[in-house]
């Protein structure tokens, strides 16, 4: 399942007198499941190197000089091998090897979370002995200890598999879980005190073999007996595959699936635990509409009040007709919709720019890119991109942070393949050691060095730096891409400056020989969202606008404003109607004061979401929508990989799917989207967008790996004109932003597990500059800019280039947002002590 | 206890030098916690981390292997008394049971000026010498109960001074002049034999 190989010559090798063809280098207990012969182990992991710590895989081997037990996790198919997996001498050993490994083991399934689905229960029904000779006291330990905030370790249960201390230091790059003492008294521990803090620690819940892992929102819920399960993906940008487990409608744990095209059965914690908000008993179950203080309707009362569906869809009906009287479809603006599905994105474009004839559409609130440029760039697949003698250009936001299997799945590939790596970030990312070359480019300056690169691959060498990076270090990422194929791994690294300086690098890089892009653009559906036209100047399937798209009644023929441009106009007054589709601007759009400026001018602010964050509390009516799990659909990543997002349990209240609440507002419009089901939206988006063509729900369904959409289009994204670099003064330090795992955003804050995992804003700087400002860990300084101030604390960090400061978005104690300017290209910060 | 003291802190670093990869100085720099501090302390393992690069539980799951790192304080005079098969019929026995009655602690024990700690150990080599036990591994031989008080006795007085506290593995630290050194090229990348060896070959002086 590894580096699945590719060479044709195959080996013959005899299982139980059967023969066979195996694979080069395929491992014997690989080779003998693909061929029906599931051979029992514990340790032994498809996506983790062999150690052949538990002895379970014994088998009777035989390479010509005598059959002999021999660990099928650690033997390579060689031509001629004969195995016997069913002789005397194989069961007598995977019966003495289940009898070792449960003298220390307690007895306790009954009482034990892993009852009925742990791999040691399983197999000693089936291999072990049928009783314990072992009169003796088992080894005892302290019953669970935290080995961080969410993780149980019960060590008298561990069978020292090495299964999660691998994980921690082979696959997560965190190996703060390590074996402890010796002999019988060897332990799984952390050092004292310090915990297993890895944002990937739920995976060792997930491939514990036993029952010492457990994770506290899962611990004691449910008997897997009792849960039901459904394969899905989690709405992110990678597009996770999980199963998503159940009992009496209620959520109760997510684990990952493996998929080979992308997370390998790896999810993030975030990801993981974060159906705890699904059944929060603060989301949004009823309409709400302005009302008077005994909770009746009535538009001019000041509170939001309860309301039935056909009142809040009659006002938002009314609203946006006396707009479209007043001002036309420009005055409607439609703010969001990377949370929704494929089939709910179709469904609002399609009302937006068909029915209402707004091209004021955008899901991307001013943190991402271009739509045109995302949509035409040439995409490659993560399993190319990531295949030997490949080179990967990071220039994006954290990946560790923001694209958790991502960053799992490059560590792999510098780890275990030839590929190299070259950061092009404002900072160094969490790859660490890994990274090839890391060039740190000053903030608005990423476009000179990546051009700088493109010339130095081409031959030309810089004489001198460029944008706060060495001649040398440039000419090293150079020899690093030479001759590679290169995928670059685009995203707004800082929202403290503009998009244009990545726009101008990735037009840049563009230009070098092989290039392909990976999106990496934040929240979860934003690539479904491009592809289904909630974008500005976009139709469905990649399609720039002109023609009117089959069976839509019209569509607009000029490019309407983005996410900046709406909220200015709101602001002027040229927009009356704001149809916030699950986007919170207030918290999320980089301009913190336009983005509230906008919200207050605006007539009527209608929003749909799960929650009442910030930005719906101020909103005018309000739909419920279910959300995930509670509605079915399709995901696409950012690869263009179209994915099933399946139903598990019923929305709360009488919260309606997104393209439900879709085709209701287009009916109090006097239109039919012609939509009775998600499979006839799909059918739709198959006949309409070109990208789409030739696929199917069932086929997408049936596909552990999706189905990837077709690729660029004619459309074409002129690049523009590259941005003038903005001098740094000596005093000055230049600021970025970016986001952190945990952050108050709402889904994190209403998953009780994680609410309190996030840190208080910090300004992390390089330590000298930290000291030339006289600025200590953790004291407070005041940090200003042209457009604002805040006071916050120091945390001198080494990763961080000399003469940048980076505060994280979206955190408690200070909010990096006063400080921008969203018309400034970059934004440069003083430091003063408080 | 303690993190590594200034002096101890420039000998740490000497150490690191010797290896292409500082990761394989963990066991001398515990070695040398353990000289510091008479055991290896936790926060003496935090500093080891930082200094060779791995986190603080690799650092603990390697001390931890080794009976001989003591994570916790012990006496400045570890005493081992041998009860394996040649001992216990020459009176091993007689010998650990002898020590836990005039040392008042038994085998596990530290005594209450912190001088002693008695350990009961499995063999440790030298049976032809039997009964034998180890003061902090220096070995003693053929003892009858008179020979331990004595041994004792000398170390409670300061009259035995050969034997220097837990944790000292010897009184002359080791040397490696610097062109002896394997030098930083990791045994994989390497592409000729280690100078060391080429000074070997080249007939100079065997280290």
């Amino acid at each position: 399942m590894t580096d699945a190989p590719t060479k044709p010559d195959a080996i013959d090798v005899t299982l139980n007198g059967v023969t066979f063809e195996a694979e080069p280098g395929e491992l014997l207990i690989d080779a003998c499941e693909r061929n029906g012969v599931y051979i029992p182990r514990f340790c032994y992991h498809p996506r983790m190197t062999p150690v052949g710590m538990c002895r379970m895989c014994l088998v009777e081997v035989d390479t010509g000089r005598g059959a002999a037990l021999q660990p099928s996790c650690m033997l390579t198919c060689t031509p001629g091998m004969t195995v016997q997996t069913e002789s005397e001498l194989t069961k007598k050993a995977q019966d003495g090897v289940l009898e070792f490994l449960l003298i220390n083991h307690p007895l306790d399934c009954p009482v034990c979370d892993k009852g009925g689905e742990c791999p040691l229960q399983d197999q000693t029904m089936s291999y072990g002995p049928g009783e314990s000779r072992f009169v003796e006291q088992k080894r005892h330990f302290e019953k669970p200890i935290p080995v961080n905030e969410n993780v149980y370790l019960d060590r008298e249960r561990c069978i020292l598999c090495d299964r999660c201390t691998r994980f921690a230091s082979e696959v997560a790059g965190d190996p703060l879980i390590h074996f402890q003492d010796r002999g019988s008294n060897t332990q799984v521990n952390t050092f004292p005190d310090e915990p297993f803090a890895s944002y990937f620690s739920g995976n060792t819940v997930q491939i514990c073999p036993v029952g010492a892992l457990t994770a506290k929102p899962y611990r004691f819920k449910a008997r897997p007996w009792d849960l039901e399960e459904v394969i899905s993906t989690y709405p992110n940008p990678m597009g996770d595959r999980i199963s998503v487990q159940s009992s009496r409608d209620k959520v109760l744990r997510i684990q990952g699936v493996d998929s080979d095209a992308t997370n390998w059965g790896w999810l993030t914690d975030r990801d993981r635990f974060s159906f705890e908000a699904i059944h929060h008993p603060e989301r949004l179950t009823v309409p709400l509409v302005h009302g008077d203080d005994l909770g009746n309707a009535d538009a001019a009362g000041d509170n939001l009040v309860a309301a039935s569906w056909a009142v809040a869809l009659q006002q938002a009906g009314a609203v946006i007709t006396a707009a479209l009287d007043k001002g036309g479809p420009d005055a409607v603006g439609v703010l969001g919709g990377a949370r929704l599905s494929n089939e709910a994105q179709y469904a609002w474009a399609k009302l937006a720019k068909s029915v209402i004839g707004t091209d004021n559409v955008d899901a991307q609130l001013d943190d991402g890119l271009p739509a045109a440029m995302v949509a035409s760039y040439p995409r490659r697949t993560l399993n190319d991109a990531l295949a030997p003698g490949s080179a990967v250009v990071l220039m994006s936001e954290d990946p560790k942070e923001q694209f958790g299997t991502l960053y799992l799945r490059l560590r792999h590939a510098l780890q275990k393949r030839d590929i190299t790596l070259v950061e092009l970030n404002p900072t160094a990312s969490g790859l660490g050691r890994l990274t090839t070359v890391g060039l740190h480019p000053r903030p608005g300056e990423t476009g000179v060095v990546a051009r700088a690169l493109v010339d130095a691959v081409a031959g030309a060498l810089p004489t001198a730096d460029v944008g706060g990076v060495s001649a040398a270090a440039i000419s090293a990422a150079a020899t690093a891409v030479h001759g590679r194929p290169v995928t670059v791994v685009c995203g707004r690294a800082s929202l403290a400056e503009s998009a244009s300086p990545t726009i101008d690098a990735a037009a840049a890089l563009r230009e070098l020989p092989g290039a392909a892009f990976l999106f990496a653009l934040r929240r979860g559906n934003s690539h479904g969202a491009i592809d289904m036209g909630l974008a500005p100047g976009l139709l469905p399937g990649r399609v720039g606008l002109g023609a009117t798209p089959e069976g839509w009644a019209a569509a607009p023929t000029v490019t309407g404003l983005d996410a900046r441009g709406m909220l200015e106009a709101a602001v002027d007054g040229d927009l009356s109607v704001l149809v916030l589709v699950g986007s919170d601007p207030l918290a999320d759009f980089p301009d913190a004061d336009l983005a509230s400026r906008a919200l207050t001018t605006c007539d009527t602010v209608i929003a749909v979401d799960l929650f009442a964050n910030l930005s719906v509390a101020s909103a005018d009516i309000v739909f419920p929508a279910a959300g995930f799990a509670e509605t079915a659909g399709t995901h696409t990543n950012f690869e263009g990989r179209v994915s099933p997002l399946t139903r598990k349990v019923t929305a709360p209240g009488v919260a309606r799917p997104d393209w439900v609440i879709a085709s209701d507002l287009a009916f109090e419009l006097g239109a039919d989207l012609g939509f009775d089901s998600v499979e006839s939206v799909f059918d739709e988006i198959v006949t309409v967008a070109p990208s789409h063509a030739g696929l199917s729900f069932a086929d997408v369904a049936a596909d552990n790996d999706g189905a990837l959409v077709r690729g660029p289009t004619a459309l074409d994204f002129g690049a523009p004109e590259p941005t003038a670099v903005v001098p740094l003064d000596g005093y000055s330090l230049r600021l970025v932003t970016d986001h952190r795992l945990y952050d108050n955003a709402t889904l994190v804050q209403h998953c009780p597990s994680m609410a309190n995992l996030a840190d208080v804003a910090q300004l992390s700087l390089h330590p000298l500059d930290a000291d030339r400002l006289g600025a200590g860990a953790g004291s407070l300084v005041t940090v200003i800019s042209a457009a604002g101030s805040i006071e916050l604390p120091v945390r001198p960090d080494p990763a961080v280039p000399r003469g940048s400061g980076v505060i994280p978005l979206n955190r408690s104690g200070a909010d990096p947002r006063e400080l921008i300017d969203h018309r400034a290209v970059v934004t440069d910060i003083r430091v003063a002590s408080s | 206890m303690s993190r590594f003291n200034a002096d101890n802190l420039i000998v740490a670093e000497s150490i690191i030098r010797r290896y292409p990869v500082a990761k394989s100085a963990l066991i001398p720099l515990l070695h040398l916690a353990q000289e510091q501090d008479g055991y290896v302390a936790d926060d003496a393992m935090a500093h080891i981390a930082e200094l060779v690069g791995v986190t603080p539980a690799e650092v603990v799951g390697t001390c931890t292997f080794y009976e001989m790192f003591k994570r916790h304080p012990v006496g400045t005079y570890v005493v081992n008394i041998c009860t394996n098969i040649s001992c216990l019929v020459l009176g091993g026995e007689e010998l650990l049971h002898h020590a836990e009655k005039s040392l008042g602690v038994r085998a596990g024990g530290t005594t209450d000026d912190g001088l002693f700690t008695l350990e009961d150990v499995e063999c440790i080599a030298a049976c032809t010498e039997a009964p034998c036990l180890q003061v902090n591994y220096r070995y003693r031989y053929r003892l009858t109960t008179d020979d331990f008080d004595e041994l004792i006795d000398g170390l409670r007085t300061g009259r035995i001074t050969d034997v220097p506290h837990h944790g000292v593995l010897a009184r002359i630290r080791q040397q490696i002049a610097d062109d002896r050194l394997a030098g930083v090229v990791a045994p994989e990348l390497a592409t000729e034999a280690p100078v060391w060896l080429a000074a070997s070959d080249a007939g100079g002086a065997g280290s």
